[in-house]
């Protein structure tokens, strides 16, 4: 029983990592412009496939400490490239509608996602590719569960990734510029911050932290495909909101706590419910619980409680 | 009048005669004005953002499919089903709006999101009562009055009035005290609150028409295509019919059929590009919204505008 809860733990862990990494991108670009960015899955997909490619080409490269090296490199472009290809989209799709309904800039960012999903798959290739593991297949025996190498790293990577962030939105004046955009831009330009670095700042990490995402996701999984971003973006959204959606650490929150509804969810119910209700509801679950919290308490765990005063805007949209 | 009795009479007489995949193109658009006119009750009209609203197309198509097929045995008269189908649609459509009353903007947006995503999940893993990814085949041929409705034909005669009915009533509810109630909403709720508007009703309301508009036709389409799955009822479904609102213009009944006309037929003109359909179709909402972020027709263009100049009033 404790190896199958440790397991348990351990899978969550990792899943909410990757939840967590994507999440912040969705509540950094929320916070700031009030846009739900249906792109930014697509963001995660390209990453991935952006270090296939990467990888394949230095493929010979592979093994001891100049692989290791290597392997960094990898991650360093992805998130480079990936970074500067948010930051297009953002002066192209989204930067023209800053002033326009609330509406137009989503239906922007799907058919962003549209184009991108389907540049993809024309493209670079419909199947799925395989994707070639950049860790050894070390595994080691905790307590009755099975622990890979590849999932310690990844919850290591995705952990030491959000302290950086912490840090640098924390400390450095670029960071807290980011964060006073992020909460009040109408303010932020009052005190005479020039708001679009900040934001295109803001479209540089998110997407970036997405494509890296994409590539430790890859990774655990051994395939790409044009396909992955949807239902993986959806989830990391559930679980923005969950943490409440705006904030940075509630990103983070959001996602491991999403990652271990989800797997202890779906690994209990058919135990709690004699079968009755098997994993396959795992997805039902994860909606379940985004809407039972967004009717109890909207701003999630993290964010400031919602009144109906505080809500600025008179139209929805 | 005499023009529109004539446009009505002409889409009668020449449309049958066409060739049936035509007739089905237009079925087709006819069913998707039905859902956006239901739409643009509660995203246009009422201003409350709803991305879920697939879900009670899907309850109203799998009321038909269970009903009237041999999943259980049971058979019952299609217009029959038109009404309960409606009825249940119209039903979740409250018990939607019930939990989501506090709820503003992007938020009221997600949970409607989930509440679609539930319901096709539901539908995918209920496997005894919807026979799960499978869906449900083999569906009865519906009759109406004693007559069948086999062919693509049969469907535009029922489909044609069944709209015109509904863009009437649309337009008459658009100019009633709730019409004018759902404009106070969307224009400021608390406002509303305050003038004495019982926001309540009107939003259940809202959701309630609605989405018996979307049972109906759940129901129609079930009947059309005589088999459901849950693949046609996702979150891409919720968003072709907000798309067809937003891009034919918001609020707008004139827009929304232009909407409906445009998403539906525009895809099956680039049918031969099958392949490259899909980035077509993204590029082409991008720069959509980029070029004209208020839809394709006019606020000023609205039926209205329309009325006066057919100097109807």
């Amino acid at each position: 029983m404790t190896g199958f809860l440790i397991q348990q733990l351990v899978n969550a862990l990792t899943i909410g990592a990757i939840y967590a990494l994507i999440a912040l991108g969705y509540t950094m670009v929320y916070g700031v412009l009030r846009l739900i960015n249906f792109a930014h899955s697509e963001m995660f997909m390209v990453g991935g496939h952006v270090a296939f490619f990467l990888l394949a080409a230095t493929a010979s490269l592979a093994g001891g400490p100049i692989g290791v090296l290597v392997m960094f490199a990898v991650f360093v472009a992805t998130f480079v490239a990936v970074g500067l290809l948010g930051v297009g989209i953002e002066a192209a799709a989204y930067r023209p509608l800053r002033h326009a309904s609330r509406l137009a800039p989503m239906l922007s960012a799907l058919g962003v996602a549209i184009i991108l999903q389907n540049v993809v798959m024309l493209f670079v290739s419909r199947r799925p590719l395989p994707f070639p593991p950049f860790l050894p297949a070390v595994s080691f025996k905790v307590f009755g569960a099975v622990v890979t190498l590849n999932q310690i790293f990844i919850v290591a990577f995705a952990v030491a990734l959000m302290l950086a962030l912490a840090w640098f939105v924390n400390t450095t004046t670029l960071g807290v510029k980011i964060r006073a955009v992020s909460e009040n831009p109408q303010t932020a330009q009052l005190l005479g911050i020039n708001i679009n670095m900040p934001i295109s700042l803001i479209f540089f990490i998110g997407p970036g932290l997405g494509a890296l995402a994409g590539t430790l996701y890859a990774s655990y999984y051994g395939i790409v495909v044009f396909s992955m971003g949807f239902i993986v973006g959806l989830k990391a959204f559930i679980a923005a909101i969950l943490g409440g959606i705006g904030s940075i650490p509630g990103a983070m929150l959001g996602g491991f706590m999403l990652g271990l509804l989800e797997t202890f969810g779906a690994g209990l119910l058919p135990m709690l419910t004699h079968g009755l209700i098997g994993s396959e509801y795992r997805d039902v679950f994860a909606f379940s619980v985004l809407v039972l919290v967004l009717i109890f308490r909207p701003a999630g765990f993290l964010g400031e409680a919602v009144t109906e005063e505080g809500m600025v805007y008179k139209r929805d949209f | 009048m005499a023009i529109v009795a004539a446009v009505v009479a002409a889409l009668f007489h020449f449309v049958p005669g066409l060739p049936t995949y035509y007739v089905r193109v237009i079925d087709t658009v006819l069913i998707y004005l039905l859902l956006a006119i239901g739409l643009n009750m509660v995203v246009g009209y009422a201003g409350l953002l709803d991305l879920g609203f697939v879900a009670f197309y899907a309850i109203g198509a799998y009321s038909y499919a269970i009903l009237a097929s041999g999943q259980f045995g049971i058979h019952l008269p299609f217009g029959l089903i038109l009404i309960i189908g409606g009825a249940l649609a119209g039903v979740a459509g409250v018990l939607l709006g019930i939990p989501v009353l506090r709820l503003r903007g992007d938020y009221l947006a997600i949970v409607t999101l989930g509440f679609g995503e539930i319901v096709r999940l539901l539908m995918n893993n209920l496997v005894w009562m919807t026979n799960g990814p499978q869906g449900i085949s083999r569906i009865d041929q519906p009759f109406l009055f004693g007559f069948a409705l086999k062919t693509p034909r049969d469907f535009f005669l029922l489909l044609l009035p069944l709209v015109l009915v509904a863009l009437m009533l649309a337009w008459r509810l658009e100019c009633s005290i709730l019409g004018l109630g759902w404009a106070a909403i969307r224009e400021d709720q608390d406002a509303a609150r305050g003038i004495g508007i019982n926001t309540t009703l009107v939003k259940l309301l809202a959701f309630g028409l609605s989405a018996t508009l979307g049972g109906f036709a759940g129901v129609i389409f079930a009947g059309f295509q005589r088999f459901v799955d849950p693949v046609s009822f996702g979150f891409w479904e919720s968003l072709t019919i907000v798309l067809i609102i937003v891009i034919g213009g918001v609020g707008n009944l004139v827009g929304v059929v232009v909407g409906a006309a445009v998403l539906i037929i525009v895809p099956e003109l680039l049918r031969e590009y099958s392949e490259y359909r899909m980035l077509l179709y993204g590029c082409a909402l991008v720069v959509m919204i980029l070029v004209r972020p208020g839809g394709i027709v006019g606020r000023r263009y609205n039926p209205a505008w329309i009325i006066q100049k057919l100097g109807w009033r």
